[in-house]
């Protein structure tokens, strides 16, 4: 576990506050130099997240590059966000959880049924959010920009014999993650309904989004 | 099975060292690929060809199997819940799917630039431009990337997180058996692992051999080694109902 880092910056000087509620999507604009924060406001939720590059979105954020650049498959202070063409998008500034997961994906209908039961089906998951998030920004978006994700708050431990699980998260209320904007970026945010694991302690809840100048 | 049957072998082909190659995988046969001199790496991906915005999605076949390594047992899972591809044989033993590709930065770092024009087809290529001139034959593009496989690495993480590369993990003669499920695009690049130490630019060649395999029988071992990969099977199975 990391060391955690609290931030000196004061809600109540942000440009943008908003509470997200869970099973919801999400997406606005972080310009280069704002400051970032989600703060899981009752513990153990999962913020599943994605980053573009505002002006040419087929630059976006990769969970593959982010880990082997810094070497450790963990995100938390100092992590940079790296993009598919290794620009960095953000940097984590502060962390007051540990650590955060970038291999576990987003939860999706059919991921759903694979992992839990073939009648799990209709079950709201984040792929769908992530999808209405996108598609309400315009006609230019296809699923196939639904690209790897961040889970904030999540907890996904990997073992050295090549072992992954979900554990119970490590997350607690009013713990947040920020970082800071290096370009101009789209932040687009579902808001975790997953029900059959303990990735949100089975009882999904809302989370903050601030943005400070 | 070791040595396949010359009568199932439908072609065979060497990808040099640095290379792109792909071809589109039917269903019903496998694709052996087999690192001949020893420590190799296949960076690879996967697309449904009847409809490639279905991909490999490794988030998803990782949590459903509960692997950060990939061996034989595992299957390659897609982004709607269907496996394009399913390792039955593997005698490397460990497949990296975590580390992602090389890219013009990071061989250009580590080994220098070496051009076309200086070196012909010795000079220096990196595994994310050669996916995208690969994809590019079927009208992939960037947004069409995602996470990638690299066959016949190795990379561990300890408790903290940290990742590290071992060397020397595949021994020559090493191979693994991928059975397309689906009418598989897969895409090869044998460019240098990015995390690979060596401090030279000495990618190495692959062999391929492409042959028809049976149908996965009820006591298939990917389709029992979980409950998860089961319902995998099932689903796969329905969509060419």
């Amino acid at each position: 576990m990391s060391t955690l880092t609290e931030s000196a910056l004061d809600p109540a000087t942000a440009i943008y506050d908003f509470t997200l509620p869970a099973g919801e999507g999400w997406a606005h604009e972080i310009l280069r130099g704002q400051s970032f924060r989600i703060e899981d406001l009752e513990g153990n939720q999962a913020a599943d997240t994605l980053f573009y590059n505002l002006h040419d979105p087929a630059d976006r954020y990769s969970a593959q590059d982010t880990i082997r650049e810094q070497g450790n498959i963990y995100l938390t202070t100092g992590t940079r966000l790296f993009s598919t063409r290794a620009n960095v998008l953000l940097t984590i500034t502060a962390d007051t959880c540990g650590r955060h997961d970038t291999l576990g994906g987003a939860c999706a209908c059919e991921s759903n049924m694979v992992r839990y039961a073939l009648d799990k089906r209709s079950m709201h998951a984040c792929r769908d959010s992530f999808w209405k998030a996108l598609r309400d920004r315009g006609p230019q978006w296809e699923k196939r920009d639904i690209a790897n994700n961040i889970n904030f708050f999540m907890n996904v431990p990997v073992t050295p014999q090549g072992g992954l699980t979900f554990a119970d998260g490590i997350s607690a209320p009013g713990r947040y993650v920020e970082m800071r904007a290096e370009m101009d970026v789209l932040a687009v945010i579902s808001n975790c309904p997953q029900l059959n694991n303990p990735c949100n302690g089975y009882n999904p809840t809302p989370v903050r989004l601030l943005i400070w100048e | 099975m070791s040595a396949i049957a010359p009568s199932l072998i439908r072609f065979e082909e060497i990808v040099p060292a640095g290379a792109n190659w792909s071809h589109v995988l039917k269903r019903g046969t496998t694709l052996r690929l087999t690192d001949t001199i020893g420590g190799a790496n296949v960076s690879a991906l996967f697309y449904n060809f009847e409809l490639p915005c279905e991909r490999l999605n490794l988030p998803d076949t990782l949590k459903c199997q509960h692997l950060a390594r990939l061996t034989r047992g595992a299957c390659l899972y897609s982004d709607m819940g269907r496996i394009l591809v399913s390792i039955t044989e593997d005698t490397c033993g460990w497949h990296d799917p975590l580390a992602g590709c090389s890219n013009a930065k990071i061989i250009a770092q580590k080994y220098g630039e070496r051009t076309f024009q200086q070196a012909r087809n010795d000079w220096h290529r990196n595994a994310y431009d050669g996916f995208l001139t690969e994809l590019g034959k079927y009208n992939l593009g960037e947004r069409d990337l995602a996470m990638n496989v690299n066959f016949f690495s190795k990379v561990t993480v300890d408790d903290a997180g940290a990742m590290r590369f071992h060397e020397n993990n595949s021994p020559p003669g090493a191979f693994v058996d991928l059975r397309a499920e689906m009418n598989t695009l897969v895409v090869l690049n044998t460019c240098p692992h990015p995390l690979d130490p060596a401090p030279a630019y000495a990618p190495k060649p692959v062999h391929l051999t492409v042959w028809t395999s049976p149908p996965p029988a009820p006591d298939d071992l990917c389709r029992n080694s979980r409950p998860e990969n089961q319902r995998g099977f099932i689903l796969t199975e329905r969509y060419f109902l």
